[in-house]
This record gives structure tokens, C-alpha cells and sequence, in this order.
């Protein structure tokens, strides 16, 4: 019973402490809140073990965010935890969720369009609201942005650029 | 240079011809970084690079746990020289103009789409995870190419003159996206890569739409160039080679 309550506790703080880290390139956002956290586990051996899975192919972060969720746990007293990097299912902006998504917003992010996915070769671009006046007179300067996941917009009303985070 | 001989069953092969083509393609567009004609193109074309190494990362580091013989991604990228390679020859022509380099990375994400929007349905779950993530990728580099297509070759007399140029170079090597052999036979009755010639209706499909808008000509059935999937390379990649994998040349085993 004692086990059962210890394991209960480990990995809560696990779940905690690994939620709490945040994505280095936007400070604002957990990667619980980005939808990278994937899976927190207790192995057999008692060891913690904790899923996260990439935004892009090619995103940087995801070396410093699996440093980042190691030292949390241990820094939480739980030992050197293990953590893999899942592929499957891939990552979509819909796990973003409605906290992060206001997050973004409150850090001048435009969070992106809910149901994601694929998009047309040249479809209508996506409406985005402007993340400082909420206007929703914005135009696209640039399909690519300061990192990956990013787009570069401007508001036609408040005259401000801002990143808009791609639906994905 | 000490270079490692990889055991190439059909499935290494088939990994392999798609990371080093992801690779020594992105390779070819980040040499605009700092060189394109504006910022946010330059920011464009780093960012089609970085998804692109991204994928190859995924495939090297899949085609080494398959090969098994202990080796690691940057084995497979640094340590093979240009007869190993098995990228396809459109991949490492020379970056040319802006108008080459945006027409090549069109014609790959044309293919690239379909084939991996196919292969996320793949029997293989390594495979069908990296293919569900490329897709999404490729989408956004087909839209991204595509209107770039369009607004030079409907553009000035000049745009479109380079447009129709890069467009005479780089057809004859739009044949081996398609080609087969017995391992791509293999991988597709196993049910782990789509047909090379069931993405072929779909590639023409959006081709000849967008040629349509950009004013271009489909050029005429030609000679098609191939070997580059076997490791019959230009000159080109010897010199690409040299360059990026100069740290591992010079300092075998270097790391940071």
C-alpha cells in the first residue's frame, strides 16, 4: 500500500516538474501547454519515464527541452528520469491548449487557427486576429518567421508586426 | 578520409535515398543564408533547409537502428563519401540562380507531398511517424515554391526568362523521382513505401497547374538523367561533400 501511495506521489511530482519546463524559444509556454509533453511513466525499475515528441522535423529545441524536463525532475528530488523522443502521432497545433493558446496571445503570438492540418496547395489564407488589438485587418509578410513553427504578420490597424503561429 | 561501408538491405536503400536527397538538398538552400534576394526569403529558404535536416535526421537515425551495426546519424551524413550517396541527381545540382533554386525545391515538394502523405500510411510505424510530420512540412513548401513559380515565370521579361531557363536544366532530372528498382519493388510489396509511378499522376497534376499560371511550357518527353540513386553522381557532389563534411574530414570523431 506504502508502494502503491509512493508511486502515486513520484509521479505526480514527475508530471509537475516536467510540466513546468518551458519551450526556450517561447518563454511564455510550457510544453505541457504546447502539447510536447507527451507521456510521464513510472518503469518497473522506478526510474521516471517521460515522452516528448517534436514540434517540426527540424526544430532545434528539442535537445534543450530534454535537458531542460532531466534536470526538472531530478531537481525535484526524483532521480535521472528517461526521455524519449516519440514520433508517433504527430504533433498538430490542435494539443495546444485553450491556457497556452492564451499564452501566445498575451505574449503578442497569434495562435493558430484550431483544426489544423492539411492545407490547400493555394487556399484562402487562414483569418488571423491581430494578438495586440484583436483586429482582424492583418496581412501575412512572410510564410516563415523568426523560428519554424512561426509566421510573420502585420496588423493594418494598430500598425504592429507580430508572429503568427502556423497551423500545423 | 575514412569512410564506413553501409549494409544496404532494401529497406537501409530505400531510407537512405530519402535522407540524402533531404539532406543534400537542404544543403544546396542553406547556402543562400545571408545571400537571398531579401530578407524574408533568406528566412524562407533557411527555414525549408532546417525542415529538411530534420527529416533526414529522422531517416539517418531510422536507417542506422535498421542497419544495425551500431552506427549513428552523423555517421551516415559525414562519413560516406559521393559514390555512397544515393540522393537523387536534382538534389545536388549547383544552387544557380534564385529562380533554379526555387524551381528545384517546387518540383521536389511536388513529389515530396503525395509520396509522403502515401508513405504516413505505411506498414512500417518509423516510417508512417516520419512521413505523417514530412507531409505536413512539404504542404508548406509547395505553397511556398509554387507562388514563387508563378510570380517570376508571369513576372518580368527577365524573371521569366530565368524561370525558363532553370526549367531546361532541371527537367531531364525530374525522371528519377520516378524511377524503380528491384529494392523499391521490395519496400513496395512489403507495403512500406508507395509505388514510385502511382505519385507520378498526381506530381503532373500540379505541375501543369502551376506551369499553367506561371506562363511555362511542360517541356517535351526528353532523356532522362539517373544514376545519382545508385551513387552515379555529378561532379557537383564531391565539391558539396567536401565542404560539409570538412569538420569530420579534418577531425575524425570531432564532437562538441
Amino acid at each position: 500500500m506504502v508502494n502503491v501511495l509512493e508511486r502515486e506521489r513520484v509521479l505526480r511530482a514527475a508530471r509537475e516538474a516536467a510540466a513546468r519546463v518551458v519551450d526556450p524559444e517561447i518563454p511564455a509556454l510550457s510544453i505541457a501547454d504546447l502539447g510536447v509533453l507527451r507521456a510521464v511513466r513510472l518503469g518497473d525499475d522506478g526510474v521516471v519515464e517521460i515522452d516528448i515528441t517534436p514540434t517540426y522535423s527540424g526544430c532545434p529545441a528539442m535537445r534543450l527541452i530534454a535537458c531542460e524536463v532531466e534536470a526538472a525532475v531530478e531537481a525535484a528530488g526524483l532521480g535521472r528520469p528517461r526521455v524519449n523522443l516519440v514520433l508517433a502521432p504527430a504533433w498538430t497545433t490542435d494539443w495546444i491548449t485553450p491556457a497556452g493558446r492564451e499564452a501566445l496571445r498575451r505574449s503578442g503570438i497569434a495562435p493558430p487557427a484550431p483544426g489544423g492540418g492539411r492545407r490547400a496547395l493555394f487556399g484562402a489564407d487562414e483569418v488571423v486576429a491581430c494578438p495586440h488589438c484583436g483586429a482582424a485587418d492583418t496581412e501575412k509578410l512572410s510564410e516563415f518567421g523568426s523560428t519554424a513553427c512561426k509566421a510573420l504578420w502585420r496588423c493594418r490597424a494598430c500598425g504592429e508586426p507580430f508572429d503568427y503561429f502556423k497551423c500545423h | 578520409m575514412t569512410t564506413i561501408a553501409v549494409a544496404e538491405t532494401p529497406l537501409v536503400l530505400g531510407l537512405l535515398r530519402l535522407a540524402d536527397t533531404a539532406l543534400v538538398h537542404a544543403q544546396r538552400l542553406s547556402e543562400w543564408c545571408g545571400h537571398a534576394p531579401m530578407l524574408e526569403e533568406d528566412l524562407a529558404l533557411a527555414n525549408l533547409a532546417l525542415d529538411l535536416i530534420g527529416q533526414a535526421r529522422a531517416l539517418y537515425a531510422y536507417a542506422a537502428e535498421a542497419e544495425g551495426a551500431g552506427r549513428t546519424e552523423d555517421d551516415l551524413a559525414y562519413r560516406r563519401d559521393a559514390p555512397q550517396f544515393r540522393n537523387v541527381l536534382i538534389a545536388e545540382l549547383p544552387r544557380g540562380d534564385f529562380a533554379f533554386t526555387i524551381l528545384r525545391a517546387f518540383l521536389l515538394a511536388a513529389h515530396a507531398q503525395p509520396f509522403w502523405r502515401a508513405a504516413s500510411q505505411s506498414n512500417d510505424a518509423t516510417l508512417a511517424a516520419i512521413a505523417a510530420k514530412a507531409e505536413k512540412e512539404a504542404a508548406y513548401h509547395l505553397r511556398h515554391s509554387g507562388e514563387w513559380v508563378i510570380r517570376l515565370g508571369d513576372g518580368t521579361e527577365e524573371s521569366g526568362r530565368r524561370m525558363r531557363e532553370a526549367l531546361a536544366t532541371l527537367w531531364p532530372y525530374t525522371g528519377e523521382l520516378f524511377e524503380a528498382d528491384a529494392a523499391d519493388r521490395a519496400l513496395v510489396e512489403a507495403g512500406i513505401l508507395p509505388a514510385p509511378e502511382d505519385l507520378r499522376p498526381v506530381w503532373d497534376a500540379t505541375v501543369d497547374r502551376v506551369f499553367g499560371e506561371a506562363c511555362l511550357t511542360r517541356p517535351p518527353e526528353t532523356w532522362m538523367q539517373s544514376g545519382g540513386r545508385s551513387g552515379r553522381h555529378t561532379e557537383h557532389l564531391g565539391h558539396m561533400l567536401a565542404v560539409m563534411q570538412h569538420l569530420q574530414r579534418a577531425y575524425p570523431g570531432a564532437t562538441w
